[in-house]
C-alpha cells in the first residue's frame, strides 16, 4: 500500500470520522436513536442553513458575544494600562485581582438572573465579567513587559507621562492585548452559550437544549456542529485580524 | 524600587483588600435591598451552610465529579499528547478533528451528554473530562515538539530505548508546558462542574446556588457564590504551589544555564 501524501492526511481523517459516524449507527453498533447517521445530521444542518431559525439564533448568540467582548475590552484595556504602569497601584490591587480572577464567573449566573432577568442583559453581564478578567491579566503582563530602556529613553527625550503611555507602553503591549482579546473572545462566546443554556436567553445554547428536550436529535447535533463552526470562524477571524493589524510588530514579522 | 517604597507597597497590598472588604461590610450593613443583603448576614449564612452542614451532601459530590473528570482528562491528554507529539503525520491527521472539537463552546455539549449518558454523575464527569482534555493535549504536544533537538539526538546516539526516551526525557522536558495546560484545565473543570450541576443535578454547589436563587434564599445564594470564589482561588493557589515545587529542577536548570 502506498503511503498517503502528507497534505491529504487531514482530509483523510475527516473523511474517516464521517464514514465511521455514518456506518456505526447503520450497522447498529451505535444506537441510532442517540447517534443518527451523520448524513442525516448534515442534511438537517443544510436545511437549517437555508432557513431563518438558525441565523436568528446565531445572531442572538453573536450579540451576546460582541457586547460582552466589547464592554470587557473597553474596561479592561484602560484599566490594565493604568494599573500596570504604576507599581504602587499594581501592588495594592494585585491581591484583589488574584482573588477575583479565578472566581468562576458562572457562579454569578443566579445573581445575573436576579438583577437582569433572563434576557440579553444577563448574557452580556456574564460574558463581559468573564472576558474582563481574561483580558485584564494579559494587558497587565503586556504593560509590565515593556522594555525599560524604551521607557527611559522616552523619558529622557522629555515625553510626558501620557505620551509615554500612548507611544511606548501601548504599542509594545499590543501583542499581549491581541492574545488577551483572542482568549476573551472564546470566553465571551462560552459564557453567552452558557447563559442561553442555563438561563434560557435566546440563542444557539437554548436552541440546542430545546432540540434535545423535544427529542429532535438530528437538529441537536446540527446545532452543536453549527456552534462549533461559529467558534472556529470567530477564532480564525481574530487570528487573521491580529496578523494584519500587528504586521509591523517584530513578534509577527 | 527603594526600600521605603517597597514597605509602602507591601502595606498597600494588605491594606487595600482589607479596606475593600470593610467597605462592603459598612455599605451593606443597613442594606434593605433584597438582592444585596448585609455582608454580615452572608457570612452568618456561610457558616451555617458550609461549615459543615452541606459539605457531605453538596461539596464532596461536586469535588469528586470535578476531580474524576479532571484526572481522566490528564491521563488522556498527556498520553495522547505524547503520542501525537512524536509523530508529525499523526498530528496532521488529528489536527482538523482536534481543532473542531476544541472550538465547540463546552456548554453546547451538555445537551449531547445528557442525551447519551443521562443526567447522573457520569454525565458531569464526561463533560468535564471532554472539555479539560484539549488544553492538556495541545500543551503536551507543544511541549514535546519543543524539546531541544540536541536532547532528542543525544538520546538517539546513546541508543536509549523508546520507553525510557518517552518517560525519562520527553515527559520531563515537556512538563513545564504540560503544567500550563493543567492550570487552564483545572479552572475549566470548576466552571463545567458548576454549569453541569445547574443544568441537571439534584445536589452539588452549582445546583445549590441556582436553587437558592429560584427560591429567593438570597443570603444562601451569596454564600454559595462566595464558596465558589474561594474554591477557585484555592484550586489555583494549589496548582501554582505544586508547579513551583515539582518544576523546581526546571527553574534551577535554566538559572544555572544562564549564569
Amino acid at each position: 500500500m502506498r503511503r498517503l501524501p502528507d497534505r491529504l492526511l487531514p482530509w483523510a481523517s475527516v473523511l474517516g470520522v464521517l464514514v465511521l459516524f455514518e456506518l456505526l449507527p447503520r450497522v447498529g453498533i451505535l444506537d441510532s436513536a442517540n447517534f443518527p447517521p451523520i448524513s442525516q445530521t448534515l442534511s438537517t444542518l443544510a436545511g437549517q442553513v437555508v432557513g431563518s431559525d438558525l441565523w436568528t439564533a446565531v445572531g442572538n448568540t453573536l450579540a451576546g458575544w460582541a457586547l460582552g467582548l466589547g464592554i470587557a475590552a473597553a474596561l479592561a484595556v484602560p484599566a490594565g494600562i493604568l494599573i500596570g504602569s504604576s507599581r504602587l497601584v499594581y501592588r495594592s490591587l494585585r491581591g484583589v485581582i488574584e482573588f477575583l480572577r479565578p472566581v468562576p464567573s458562572v457562579a454569578l449566573i443566579p445573581l445575573a438572573i436576579l438583577i437582569y432577568g433572563s434576557g440579553l442583559q444577563s448574557k452580556v453581564f456574564l460574558a463581559a465579567f468573564a472576558a474582563f478578567w481574561a483580558l485584564l491579566v494579559q494587558v497587565l503582563y503586556g504593560v509590565q513587559d515593556v522594555d525599560p530602556v524604551a521607557t527611559d529613553t522616552a523619558r529622557s527625550f522629555g515625553f510626558s507621562r501620557t505620551q509615554r503611555l500612548l507611544r511606548v507602553t501601548l504599542p509594545s503591549a499590543l501583542p499581549y492585548i491581541a492574545t488577551g482579546l483572542r482568549i476573551a473572545s472564546a470566553v465571551s462566546l462560552i459564557l453567552s452559550v452558557t447563559a442561553e443554556l442555563v438561563i434560557g436567553s435566546s440563542g444557539l445554547g437554548r436552541s440546542i437544549n430545546v432540540a434535545r428536550s423535544g427529542g429532535d436529535v438530528k437538529l441537536m447535533y446540527a446545532l452543536i456542529i453549527a456552534t462549533g463552526v461559529l467558534g472556529l470562524v470567530l477564532n480564525t477571524a481574530l487570528v487573521a485580524a491580529e496578523r494584519r493589524v500587528l504586521r509591523w510588530h517584530p513578534a509577527y514579522r | 524600587m527603594t526600600r521605603r517604597q517597597n514597605i509602602l507597597a507591601i502595606g498597600l497590598e494588605i491594606a487595600v483588600p482589607v479596606l475593600l472588604l470593610a467597605l462592603w461590610w459598612v455599605l451593606s450593613a443597613n442594606s434593605k435591598t433584597f438582592y444585596f443583603p448585609p455582608l454580615k448576614d452572608i457570612l452568618t449564612t456561610f457558616k451555617d451552610t458550609w461549615l459543615f452542614k452541606r459539605v457531605g451532601s453538596d461539596v464532596v459530590p461536586s469535588l469528586e465529579r470535578m476531580f474524576a473528570g479532571f484526572f481522566i482528562a490528564v491521563v488522556l491528554g498527556v498520553v495522547g499528547g505524547l503520542l501525537l507529539g512524536l509523530s508529525r503525520r499523526a498530528r496532521r491527521a488529528a489536527a482538523p478533528i482536534v481543532e473542531f472539537l476544541r472550538a465547540i463552546p463546552p456548554p453546547a455539549l451538555l445537551p449531547f451528554a445528557i442525551l447519551v449518558v443521562g443526567v447522573g454523575a457520569s454525565m458531569k464527569i464526561f463533560v468535564i473530562a471532554f472539555v479539560c482534555v484539549w488544553p492538556i493535549l495541545l500543551n503536551t504536544i507543544d511541549g514535546v515538539i519543543g524539546v531541544a533537538p540536541t536532547l532528542r539526538e543525544t538520546t538517539h546516539v546513546y541508543g536509549i530505548s523508546n520507553r525510557d526516551r518517552l518517560l525519562r526525557v520527553m515527559l520531563p522536558a515537556a512538563s513545564p508546558q504540560i503544567f500550563a495546560g493543567l492550570r487552564t484545565a483545572v479552572s475549566l473543570a470548576l466552571i463545567l462542574m458548576v454549569i453541569s450541576e445547574m443544568v441537571a443535578s439534584t445536589n452539588g454547589i452549582g445546583y445549590f446556588v441556582l436553587q437558592s436563587q429560584r427560591t429567593f434564599a438570597i443570603p444562601e445564594m451569596w454564600s454559595g457564590i462566595l464558596l465558589l470564589g474561594i474554591l477557585g482561588y484555592v484550586l489555583n493557589g494549589i496548582f501554582v504551589l505544586l508547579e513551583k515545587r515539582l518544576l523546581r529542577w526546571h527553574r534551577g536548570a535554566r538559572a544555572s544555564a544562564l549564569s
